[in-house]
Order: structure tokens, then C-alpha cells, then sequence
């Protein structure tokens, strides 16, 4: 079986009929309307696609798909496009299907606690619809005000409070998908209890390889009765790893637990005018939550290791204003570096939080090694760094240098026993490393997984797996499959 | 975001341009909190995809005709600013633009006809209270009058208030605590001269010493939004010459004309007049502002206890920070208890001459606050800004609620002299 990746007939042949499917406003292929379209949260990766089409139901989503399927036209679907691994970037002249104005809460139910919801209602906007009945969809990625479910589906997006509640994989039941042929199934259902293999777990984090979400459904919790948020400030940033390290061992679960160092203080600072300590080379931010006598038990201990770790200034947000702006300038942090830097890269590598403070001395090596400026702002409680690798992209081989200083910051994670992404995934920008982190055969199971839900390559295509989707034929000649003929190489 | 403008070729505004576009990151903080992309949920309406056109034009790589009409639909808001972790300047990268663009246009005879009309009325209130009269006799031919004109017809009120002129000088009251300058603004001065005698009661019942210098000219902010960037700079250097040096502060009560004054030094980048725009900027501020800083000395109290919602402008909270100010004035204020408006960091869909480039948006924008403002239990409107005042009470009356819209100034005024809050003095 010989297969064509769809060429420039197929493409005039598509967007004759997507002409009939939409009006001229929502069918976009002017430049000025595709530019704009060419990167998502990471600038560094650029691409134009053919077209873009905003649908407005469930079916136009589907029949999209479908023609795209017929005509052999990759699609990428997204939503506000913030991802900072590339994911969201469009396919060169492939078609983008842009999910914004599918945003509606479709079912909502406080009493079974669970929200159904199109894939580009925005993050935050389901905590907003469930605060009067105390309720919260607990994933919080730092882009919440801006990110969709969707986006988060497919990247299985985490957040500060993922520590305690676990990342978007543990808070969606169910799926309503469109496969990349077009065909719709139902993954998962509306309880935790579900019957047969996690097939929504599966979904989940697939990087949109596996196809487009129409509906999701989400678990609603319990809004926490009570915050405790401690902001302790430290003179050196190993000492605020080791710390991390300490309240881990001692068994507490705080629900975030968030490290920055001073040059990412002194970003989020101008951004939004947090007031962090001046002097401090880190803070540590935990944040105790749950009902109020758990949190007034846990006070005392989480003191006390926080003295024993060698904080030097430690304070308590007093109301919610105050919490809430230790938040946001926590939250702000990735895009207020852009103050001090014209170009950076956000690293996402994860270590065992055992070994925090040694990796956190392995970055400030390497960028001492490299001269580039690295700021460190991250995920402490479960291991997740994000080093924001500053460089100025207009001095020529300074993208490349930062690159290669990610690299070994990823390599160091891999060596640690870590991995080369918590939670923005693979996308454009870590293929590179999967072949790093995972077996050969590893991969290969995930080349034959994606080969069988979309023979065609066509649902966004190029991102998470390794380049051309066939690293195995680059290094072993032809895949087992590739000889049957079920796959083939573009 | 990387860029290749080429800064040199472009001229004075090339720097500041290049700045923006290389401050943004692309994170899409912005795209919540624009009033545009809220309607249409797409990129090239969107404060971030706005930038991406900006850049693709100064680089040679998009022509101005193809971005104009998404860069045409911006409000100007700068909403963006506000929420953007970055710093990008959005407001100078528009404004620049705007000024760039203008000989690149291909403005159709009608279009050119009615931008030539509302730049020389607009900005002069004796020709533009001529206008507005000779509109009124108009409206009865509403249904004749196509597109924008009639637009411009439905935004005039039926009658104009009796505007006596401002004294040059308002004596404070009791010891003089500061000396100011006060800018009237144009269209303010014809649709409600109440707002600048206010001021002036106000400012005097407080201390302040109030000099209006009767020389002065339109701020300059509705040519520098519409692209006329000659005319602009003609205002600013006329203001920067008849207004005195001596004074704490140079005062404006509309929240657009203090937007455009902060942006003299822009206008005149390159130009002789650079570092005196400067020097000047650093003194303008709104007169909210600068009461909130010298403080109140005398209490205000009103007659019956009254809900008072305050409006944030987006050329006072987004475009020069000032949020709490107005709140900590009205709340120093006796039987005045502050109500807040839904969703108050989005625009009203005013923005300048908006409601006349673009009616239907500025209209849903204008309906939307009128209705988030309507689900307050609010009796009061209070406003720094003589457009939002404008807008909002003309969609609070197609909504049937009868609110009146006050400047911040009116309220405190009332307050003092012990009048019903909504009565205008004539």
C-alpha cells in the first residue's frame, strides 16, 4: 500500500470544501490572518500554515476532520495556543483548527461534582462557574486565566497545586473525541470508576497525536476550607532545595510547594509588584490547604523544618490579598523574565525532589560554564524545574548555545533519574530527547500506538515523537511495519 | 520575540516600536482581558496577534492595507498593558503605528471628508459646539444619513448645556496648599462644562489654586489616536508653550486627554521639543491623583446615603495606574457607600472616536458595561473620563436604567455644596 502525504492538489481540493462548510470569516488564508497564528508561548518555533478554520459546533470540528482525513492534509487543533514546548505551533501548510469559539460549559452538576466542557472553555473560567457551590477544578497551570482544557488535555498540563491533587490526567473522567479519521468514540465516562483499559489516560497528554476533543469531563473538588501560605526567604537557592527535601521526608503534603531565585524575583517583582524580600537568593513558597483543624495541626511542623532548613526571613500571607499576591507573582514569573531577557527558553526537566539542591547547584554551574543567564522559578514539591535560559536571539549562534545549556540541564535530569518534562510536554522542542529518555522499544511502542489510531500521521503531525516519526528506520533500516506496509515514511 | 526591524529606516519611533515587539513573549496574558478578542476569539484581534502584524509590517514582510483593518479595530484600551508580566509598551507600538500608517492608507473620499471633518471640530470647541448645534438640527433627518455621519448625529444630545468660560484663575479656599494647571478638554468643555467648574470647587474647597490657561489647545490625543501625528505634535508643542513651569502639577479630569499628555514625549521623539516633553510629562496628572496624593482637608457629606459604583476608565487604570485613587476620594465622603462593577477592567466601548470608526463593537461593548453596571444595585454612576460618561449613559437608556453617569469631580462638588448628587449646576 502506497500512501501520498497530501500535496498542493489536495490542499486547493480541501479548502474548496471547506469553503461550503464555512462563511468567509471563519475560514481564514490571508496572510495578515495566518500570521498571527505562527507561534504559540515558545516564539522560537515558527510555522505558516495553509489555512484555519474556528469552528463553531461539534460537526464542523468532525466533517474538518474528516475532509482533512479524505485529502491526507495534516491538522493541528488548538486553543489559546500558550504552550511552551511548541506543541501548539501549526503545521507548515498544513490546516489549523482553531477550538476558541467552542467554549461552552455544556453540563455542570455541584452535586456529582463534574463539569462538562467544550475543549476551548478557558482553564479558570470552570472554577469560576463552580465557586458558589464551593467547588474548583484543581489543575492551575500558571496560564489559567488564558489556557484551555483543551490544551491541557492533550499536554496533560499541570500547575503549582498538581503537588497535592496530581496533574489534568487525575481530573478528567472522560472524553468525546474526534479519532484523526474522523470517527467519533467515547473515551472513559463521568465517574472514577470506569470498566476496561484508562482509555481517557491514554488520551490524555497524547500531545493531539491521537486526535481532536469535542467534550470533556472534568472532576470537580471541594474548595479547600482554609490556605496557609508561608513565603520563607533564604541566602542561598541550595539551601531552599534542601528544605523542599525536608518537608517531603517528613510527611507532610503541602498543596504547592514553589521555589524562586532572585533573578525570577526580581522579574515577577517588576511585573507585578509582589514585594519579595530584597536580599533573599530564594523563596520558598508553601502553601498548607485543606479543612482548617488538618492545617492548624501541620502549622507547627511546617515551622519548625522551615527554621531547621535556614530560612532567615519567614512570613505568613494574613488574608487573601496577600496570598494572592504571592501567587501572582509566582504566576507571572515565565513571561516577566521577558524584562530582562529579549529571548529565553522555560526548561521543564524533572529530578527526584531528593536531589533538588544538587541539581539546583548542577544549573548554577552550567550557566556559569556557559555564560548565559539562567533564572530558576519551579515546581519544587514534585521535582519539576524550570530553568528560564536566557538569550538574545539577535547575536548569531546564541539560540543554539542556549539549546545546547538545555540539553545538558535535561541530560542532568535523565542522569538523576528524573525526566525531560513535567508537565509542557514534549511538543517541537524536546523531540530531540526522547531518544535519551526512552528505550528503543519504548519508542517503538509508541510509534506502533500512534501508527494505529492515525496510519495517516495526519493529527499533529511533527510534534513529541522524534523527527519523521521513524527514528527506528534512521538507525535499523526499515521498520517491521514499515515492511508490511502499514506505515511509511513522509 | 525576535525581530528584524529595521529601527534606523523607520525614524524616530523606530526604537520605541522595536522595544515593544522585543519585550513581547508571546505568552497570551493579554488575550483574556482584550475587549476584542472577547468578542471575535481570534489571534489577529488580540493584543499579542496585533504585535505579530505590527512586526510582519515594519519588517517588510506584510503590506500596511492587509493589518490595518485588525490593527484599525483596536480600542486602544491598553487593557493589555495592564495585565501583560512583560512590560510590553502596547499603547507607544500603537500609537506609532497609527502615525506610521497614515501615509500608507488608501482612505476613500468619504472616509477622508469625515476624518477631516471630526479633526478640526473635534478638537476646538467653539467650531465643535457649532457642530454640535448644527447636528442637532440634523436629527430629524437621522434615516437620510448613511454609515458614520449618522453614528456621529446619535451620539449628540439634544441640547447643550450654557457654557460660561473658565476664570484664569480659581483662588484656593482658606491657605493655599498647591497651585496647579488645569487642561479643560475640548469636547468636555461643550457636553458638560459642569466637570471643570466641579473641578475647580473641588480643588479650591481643598487648598489647591487652580490657573487655566486661557491659550491652551486640544491635548492632542484624539489626532495621535487616529494617526494624524503632525497635528498632535502641533497641540503638544502649542501646551508645552502656554502652560506655566510654576505650578505642582498640570492637571487634566479626562482620563484621555492625561493619556495623551503622557504621551508628548513620544510625539515629539527626535524632535527639538524632546526633552522639555519630558520634563513636562513627569508634572501631568489626573486630578484624582494628585488629590488622593495632597489629600482631602475638608469632609464631604451627602444629603441621603447613596450607592456610587465607580467606572475605571481605561485611560486612567490601564493607562496611568490610577484605580485606587478615585475609590479613596469617594470614599472619604459621608453617606456614600462604593459599589464595584462586574468585569471593571473592561473598556466601554468609548475609546476616543471609536463609537464612530466602529460603531457595532463599541455598541456590544457598550452594552455589556450597561448591563454590568445594571446588575449592581448601584444610583450612581462615577467616571474620570467625558467619553466613557457619554457612552455608558447612552446605553444605560436603551436599557431602561435610568442612572446618572457624574464625573468623580461632580460627586465630591455635591457633596459639598449639599445638593442632590445628580442636580447640574448652571
Amino acid at each position: 500500500m502506497e500512501r501520498k502525504p497530501g500535496g498542493l492538489m489536495n490542499a486547493s481540493k480541501l479548502f474548496e470544501q471547506l469553503r461550503r462548510l464555512y462563511p468567509p470569516d471563519r475560514l481564514l488564508t490571508r496572510p495578515a490572518q495566518l500570521a498571527p497564528y505562527e507561534s504559540d508561548g515558545l516564539t522560537a518555533f515558527r510555522a505558516r500554515p495553509a489555512g484555519i478554520v474556528l469552528p463553531e459546533t461539534q460537526d464542523e470540528v468532525i466533517q474538518t476532520v474528516k475532509l482533512c482525513y479524505q485529502h491526507e492534509i495534516p491538522f493541528m487543533a488548538r486553543g489559546s495556543g500558550t504552550s511552551l514546548s511548541g506543541g501548539s505551533v501549526p503545521i507548515q501548510d498544513g490546516l489549523l483548527i482553531g477550538l476558541n469559539r467552542m467554549n461552552r460549559i455544556l453540563q455542570y452538576e455541584p452535586k456529582q461534582r463534574i463539569a462538562v466542557v467544550e475543549p476551548g472553555v478557558i482553564n479558570l473560567a470552570v472554577s469560576q462557574r463552580a465557586t458558589f457551590d464551593n467547588l474548583y477544578y484543581a489543575p492551575d497551570p500558571s496560564s489559567g486565566p488564558v489556557c484551555t482544557l483543551g490544551g491541557n488535555v492533550a499536554f496533560n498540563s499541570g500547575g503549582a497545586h498538581c503537588l497535592k491533587y496530581g496533574m489534568t490526567s487525575n481530573h478528567v473522567l472522560g472524553l468525546k473525541v474526534v479519532l484523526p479519521n474522523g470517527e467519533v468514540c467515547q473515551l472513559g465516562g463521568d465517574s472514577l470508576e470506569m470498566v476496561g483499559p484508562d482509555m481517557t489516560g491514554m488520551f490524555v497528554g497524547s500531545e493531539g497525536l491521537f486526535g481532536v476533543a469535542l467534550e470533556i469531563t472534568l472532576r470537580l473538588l471541594p474548595k479547600p476550607e482554609v490556605y496557609y501560605t508561608v513565603q520563607a526567604a533564604y541566602d542561598s537557592l541550595a539551601k531552599a532545595g534542601d528544605a523542599v527535601t525536608l518537608v517531603v521526608a517528613s510527611g507532610l503534603l503541602p498543596g504547592a510547594m514553589e521555589i524562586m531565585d532572585r533573578l525570577s524575583l526580581d522579574a515577577a517583582d517588576a511585573a507585578v509588584g509582589a514585594g519579595y524580600p530584597s536580599d533573599a537568593k530564594a523563596i520558598l513558597i508553601v502553601e498548607l490547604e485543606g479543612i482548617a483543624e488538618e492545617v492548624e495541626a501541620e502549622k507547627p511542623r511546617l515551622h519548625e523544618l522551615i527554621e531547621k532548613s535556614g530560612a532567615y526571613l519567614v512570613e505568613v500571607a494574613k488574608d487573601d490579598e496577600q496570598r494572592l499576591k504571592i501567587w501572582t507573582g509566582r504566576k507571572s514569573a515565565f513571561s516577566a523574565v521577558g524584562r530582562l531577557s529579549p529571548d529565553f527558553i522555560v526548561q521543564d526537566g524533572v529530578v527526584p525532589r531528593t536531589k533538588l539542591g544538587e541539581s539546583l547547584v548542577e544549573i548554577d554551574r552550567l550557566s556559569r560554564e556557559y555564560d548565559i543567564r539562567v533564572a530558576n522559578v519551579f515546581h519544587a514539591g514534585d521535582g519539576n524545574l524550570h530553568p528560564l535560559i536566557m538569550y538574545d536571539g539577535r547575536q548569531s549562534g546564541a539560540l543554539e548555545r542556549a539549546e545546547c545549556l538545555a540539553g545538558e540541564i535535561l541530560r542532568h535530569c535523565i542522569r538523576l533519574g528524573g525526566s525531560i518534562t513535567g508537565e509542557h510536554g514534549v511538543g517541537l522542542e524536546k523531540r530531540g530527547y526522547m531518544r535519551e529518555m526512552f528505550g528503543e522499544s519504548d519508542l517503538e511502542f509508541m510509534f506502533e500506538l500512534r501508527h494505529a489510531v492515525d496510519p495517516l500521521q495526519l493529527a499533529n503531525r511533527g510534534k513529541m515523537l522524534p523527527m519523521a516519526e521513524s527514528p527506528v528506520l534512521t538507525t535499523r533500516g526499515a521498520h517491521p511495519l514499515e515492511k508490511q506496509g502499514i506505515i511509511s515514511r513522509e | 520575540m525576535q525581530h528584524t526591524i529595521p529601527v534606523d529606516e523607520i525614524g524616530p519611533w523606530g526604537q520605541p516600536m522595536a522595544e515593544a515587539v522585543q519585550k513581547c513573549v508571546h505568552c497570551g496574558f493579554c488575550l483574556p482581558v482584550c475587549p476584542t478578542y472577547r468578542v471575535w476569539r481570534e489571534e489577529m484581534d488580540s493584543p499579542r496577534g496585533r504585535i505579530v502584524l505590527m512586526k510582519e509590517v515594519l519588517e517588510g514582510r506584510l503590506e500596511f492595507d492587509e493589518a490595518l483593518p485588525y490593527v484599525d479595530r483596536c480600542l486602544g484600551c491598553v487593557g493589555c498593558e495592564t495585565a501583560c508580566p512583560s512590560g510590553v509598551g502596547y499603547g507607544e507600538l500603537l500609537t506609532s503605528f497609527r502615525g506610521l500608517a497614515e501615509a500608507s492608507r488608501n482612505r476613500s473620499l468619504l472616509d477622508r471628508v469625515l476624518r477631516w471633518f471630526v479633526l478640526t471640530t473635534l478638537p476646538y470647541p467653539a467650531r465643535f459646539r457649532w457642530g454640535a448645534r448644527m447636528g442637532r438640527w440634523a436629527k430629524p433627518l437621522r434615516g437620510l444619513v448613511p454609515g458614520r455621519l449618522g453614528n456621529m448625529l446619535d451620539l449628540l444630545p439634544s441640547t447643550l448645556p450654557h457654557a460660561e468660560r473658565l476664570p484664569e484663575v480659581y483662588p484656593a479656599e482658606g491657605p493655599r496648599r498647591a497651585r496647579v494647571a488645569l487642561l479643560a478638554g475640548c469636547a468636555q468643555q461643550v457636553l458638560a462644562p459642569d466637570i471643570n467648574w466641579a473641578t475647580l470647587r473641588v480643588l479650591a474647597k481643598n487648598g489647591v489654586e487652580v490657573i487655566v490657561p486661557q491659550e491652551q489647545a486640544c491635548c492632542g490625543a484624539l489626532a495621535a489616536h487616529t494617526g494624524a501625528a503632525a497635528q498632535a505634535r502641533r497641540f503638544a508643542r502649542h501646551n508645552l508653550q502656554v502652560f506655566p513651569d510654576d505650578v505642582d502639577a498640570i492637571l487634566t479630569n479626562a482620563a484621555g486627554c492625561g493619556s495623551g499628555m503622557h504621551e508628548y514625549a513620544l510625539w515629539l521623539r527626535g524632535e527639538p521639543e524632546e526633552a522639555v516633553a519630558e520634563a513636562f510629562v513627569q508634572r501631568v496628572r489626573d486630578v484624582t491623583e494628585f488629590l488622593a496624593d495632597v489629600g482631602i482637608c475638608t469632609i464631604a457629606r451627602l444629603e441621603k446615603p447613596t450607592r456610587v459604583a465607580m467606572h475605571d476608565a481605561c485611560h486612567l487604570v490601564h493607562a496611568q495606574g490610577i484605580r485606587q485613587q478615585p475609590r479613596e476620594l469617594l470614599a472619604t465622603v459621608e453617606n456614600l457607600e462604593l459599589v464595584e462593577i462586574p468585569e471593571s477592567d473592561i473598556c466601554c466601548g468609548s475609546a476616543g472616536t471609536y463609537n464612530i470608526e466602529q460603531p457595532q463593537t463599541a455598541a456590544e461593548l457598550g452594552q455589556k458595561k450597561a448591563a454590568a453596571i445594571g446588575s449592581t444595585d448601584t444610583q450612581v454612576v462615577a467616571a474620570g473620563n467625558i467619553g466613557c460618561m457619554t457612552q455608558i449613559n447612552t446605553h444605560l437608556i436603551h436599557l431602561n436604567r435610568h442612572i446618572p453617569v457624574m464625573h468623580t469631580m461632580q460627586i465630591l462638588d455635591r457633596a459639598y455644596r449639599g445638593i442632590p448628587i445628580d442636580q447640574i449646576y448652571e
